[in-house]
């Protein structure tokens, strides 16, 4: 048993907490970020995306029977599932975006806001399925199939949209978002009647409501050996992967030609247009990266905290868009600072001040910011849109 | 537009084509329209329950209502010249899978309109109670719970304080219940905890009715028998992680954290996260949390060989007696385990049977009398009366413990009756 911890110790351990957890909301603030920044959209359902992606994640560490016992292959394992979720998450962000926004650009701002709103709940409502699905791996299948398929059958059928994009022909703007959907249905029926995959994914119960419990994959050992101040592997995973990937995204967009066109287009659109940017293209590169993000945050999630279940986009969604929002909405390194504050802010409420207080606390510091500060921390340039 | 005003029309056309049948197939029994008791059918004495039969509530409902059968059985259905008629109503819906308000409120004026109903058993949800009781004490008809354990339903100064008053505007007492209330749940659990060697505790809760209630009764009791409270804290019922919390809990030491709050109000997720801080203590929750989700969610890592948990009650398997007998006998008719309100469910019939022998007559008072006389009473569940506010006397409950992630008796605790 380690000695009560002195008051340095235990400030030094919360800012430790916080700031892990800080990364992760900020994974996610970053998708609601860029999305903003460039379509000035509030993509409510990208909290609900990265929550489908946190059960794609445990779903395959069922799959590929990950336990911390086999250590060799949790590296490759996760780095896989990294990968693969951070794929999944952003093809459907994207295809959301083509299917459901694109079509809505001209229109009044509040008409693709409500449309997210509406994806959120069919997310939710996907999430809760797939909650359900515990020991029936062929309808699990099914879904997921279904998941990826949809995004792959949209990006082949834009092409079609290109082909006939003659004002005259409606039927061509509406033919390849319908087929979208129906090659997606089509592949969730074939799922279906493959062969199962025997493997029982998850233990959650019977109610698809439940909290499913993520098996643990890293050791809870203490790196500092046996000091007061805990710092496991797990925290190291968070940090390791979330600090490299926010660096990563802050150089592509400042160095790289996608980049300078994603700034431009948030800059303004026509202009853009103008000079030569395919500003859908841009728009969709958006919500890809976004999704991808938000994939990758979903899997880091999970292992570290070991819980998943369907409402966790609806919190985590909530926190990463007041990170966001602190930071200014639209910034991308304001969205990573406003993660990690909200994390730090919650951890040193719940020490210094009681866990009852914990949202009250943090909101009220919100407020205050916004008071002081309306368009956020480093929001401070104002962008004139026409 | 048109169309959906059409669909409505259908709907509520439905909707009232739905009732009709059912006043219909009461006709019979009540030739005449008026709902005078000469309408009764004095061969018959209905009784029915109300508890959620739809939705995750149905497999533990399910062994109830199998009790409730089983003590009419016992007696053949008969009880002096009366037939004993029972109808299972269920107080949920679909739309909710869980109790719903309007459902409830129905059944219980449903119960009231119908003259041959002398006894309603139920509810299953202390929420649920709160709507029902009012309704039935104004008809004067008697209810007896086999789950309810909400303290503020019938004793003065431990719920709200215009409870229980707002539940009996009669001012008799027609609402009684078989199973010990929280407020004993948490003395008791305060005790064991004591038992078990905790000198200093943390307290949380997740602020809810039942949860604060449990832990405010057990923060008091720890008062009483010097066990030194370090803390006590309403907790997020809806955040993801509790590590914060759970560090600094770690850093005042305490031997044990006690949880007033369920599976569903986020128990699992701060027992798995009191083992991320690496704080190994010791773990206690109420019944809200003795679910086997509970484990799951958790991890059966996370809570085997630290966390204990009291019950209401006392598990099937545990029982001795007559409770023996019962538990035996359910398994022969039903081959299958009672859930472990089966024999609550069981000895509300056999309190109806017991009630309507000495009452002696057709009359929902005399009934409603003869249940509150209740003394001495040889049940199942030992022998035990009910007090001026319609508690039992029992005090019996139990404590188990998460041992190879399933729930594993311990010991009978707070003793008899």
């Amino acid at each position: 048993m380690p000695t009560e911890p002195s008051t340095v110790e235990t400030l030094v351990q919360q800012l430790l907490i916080g700031f892990t957890n800080g990364t992760v909301f900020a994974l996610i603030a970053l998708g609601y970020t860029m999305v903003y920044g460039i379509i000035e959209l509030i993509n409510f359902a990208h909290g609900d995306l990265f929550m489908l992606g946190s059960f794609l994640a445990l779903t395959l560490i069922g799959w590929l029977g990950l336990t911390l016992v086999g250590t060799g292959g949790i590296v490759f394992g996760l780095i896989f599932i990294i990968v693969f979720c951070s794929l999944f998450c952003g093809a459907l962000n994207w295809s959301v975006d083509r299917i459901v926004y694109r079509p809505l650009r001209s229109a009044p701002k509040l008409a693709p806001l409500v449309s997210a709103i509406g994806v959120s709940f069919i997310f939710q409502n996907i999430g809760l399925f797939w909650g359900g699905l515990t020991g029936r791996p062929s309808l699990l299948f099914g879904l997921i199939l279904a998941l990826v398929i949809t995004p792959i059958a949209g990006l082949a059928l834009a092409g079609v949209k290109n082909f006939a994009s003659s004002r005259k022909m409606a039927m061509a703007e509406w033919l390849p978002r319908a087929a979208t959907v129906m090659f997606g249905v089509a592949a969730f029926i074939v799922g279906l009647t493959l062969p199962s995959l025997s493997v029982d994914v998850f233990a959650g119960g019977t109610s698809a409501a439940a909290p499913k419990d993520v098996p643990n994959l890293i050791s809870r050992a203490n790196l500092f050996g046996s000091g007061v101040i805990q710092f496991t592997g797990k925290d190291l995973l968070v940090v390791l992967t979330t600090v490299p990937i926010m660096v990563g995204l802050t150089l592509f967009v400042k160095y790289t030609k996608l980049g300078k066109a994603m700034r431009a287009t948030a800059q303004n659109p026509t202009a853009a247009r103008l000079m030569g940017i395919d500003v859908d293209r841009v728009i969709g590169a958006t919500f890809l990266i976004g999704g991808c993000l938000a994939g990758a945050a979903s899997v880091i999630y999970a292992v570290y905290i070991n819980t998943v279940n369907y409402q966790i986009g609806y919190q985590n969604g909530l926190y990463a868009f007041t990170a966001a929002v602190i930071g200014g909405i639209g910034n991308i390194p304001g969205a990573m600072l406003g993660g990690i504050l909200i994390g730090v802010i919650r951890a040193l409420s719940d020490q210094y001040i009681g866990a009852q207080w914990q949202p009250a606390v943090l909101f009220g510091i919100l407020i205050l910011i916004l008071i002081f500060r309306p368009s956020g921390l480093l929001g401070a340039r104002v962008r004139e849109k026409v | 537009m048109r169309s959906l005003a059409f669909v409505l029309a259908t709907f509520s056309l439905s909707a009232a084509c739905g009732k009709a049948p059912e006043a219909e197939s009461k006709a019979p029994a009540a030739p005449a329209s008026s709902p005078a008791p000469a309408a009764q059918d004095p061969t018959v004495i209905k009784v029915v329950s109300s508890l959620p039969r739809t939705g995750s509530a149905n497999p533990q409902t399910t062994t109830i209502v199998n009790g409730i059968k089983m003590a009419f059985e016992d007696v053949g259905w008969k009880v002096g010249s009366w037939t004993i008629k029972y109808e299972d109503w269920d107080d949920a819906s679909a739309k909710k899978g869980d109790w719903d308000p309007e459902v409830e409120a129905a059944n219980a004026e449903k119960a009231v309109k119908d003259p041959d109903v002398m006894i309603y058993i139920g509810t299953f949800n202390s929420g649920a109670a709160k709507i029902s009781m009012p309704v039935l004490n104004k008809a004067s008809l008697v209810m007896i719970s086999p789950a309810n354990t909400y303290p503020g339903l019938t004793k003065p100064g431990k719920g709200e304080p215009n409870e229980p008053k707002v539940y009996r505007p009669t001012g008799v007492v027609n609402y009684f219940r078989v199973v010990p209330a929280d407020d004993i749940q948490g003395v008791v659990a305060a005790d064991w905890a004591k038992k078990l060697g905790a000198k200093r505790v943390y307290i949380l809760d997740d602020r809810g009715l039942y949860g604060k209630g449990i832990a405010d009764v057990f923060d008091a009791r720890c008062a009483d028998i010097d066990v030194e409270v370090l803390g006590h804290e309403g907790i997020d019922p809806k955040a993801q992680e509790y590590k914060s919390l759970m560090t600094k809990i770690k850093g005042k030491s305490p031997d044990l954290v006690y949880f007033g709050g369920t599976t569903q109000t986020n128990g699992g997720q701060l027992a798995k996260d009191m083992i991320a801080v690496g704080l190994s203590c010791k773990l206690m929750v109420p019944d809200g949390c003795c679910e086997k989700s509970f484990i799951t969610s958790a991890g059966a890592d996370n809570v085997n060989g630290r966390t204990y948990v009291t019950f209401g009650g006392v598990p099937p398997k545990q029982q001795t007696g007559k409770g023996k007998e019962f538990v035996a006998a359910y398994q022969k008719k039903y081959s299958a385990e009672p859930e472990a309100y089966a024999i609550y469910g069981y000895e509300c019939g056999q309190v109806a049977v017991d009630a309507i022998r000495r009452a002696g007559k057709k009359d929902r008072a005399a009934i409603m009398k003869a249940v509150a006389e209740t003394k001495d009473f040889n049940g199942a569940l030992g022998t035990w009366s009910f007090d001026a506010n319609g508690d039992t006397t029992l005090k019996t409950m139990s404590g188990s413990m998460v041992k190879d992630g399933d729930f594993d008796f311990v010991e009978i605790l707070g003793g008899g009756s």
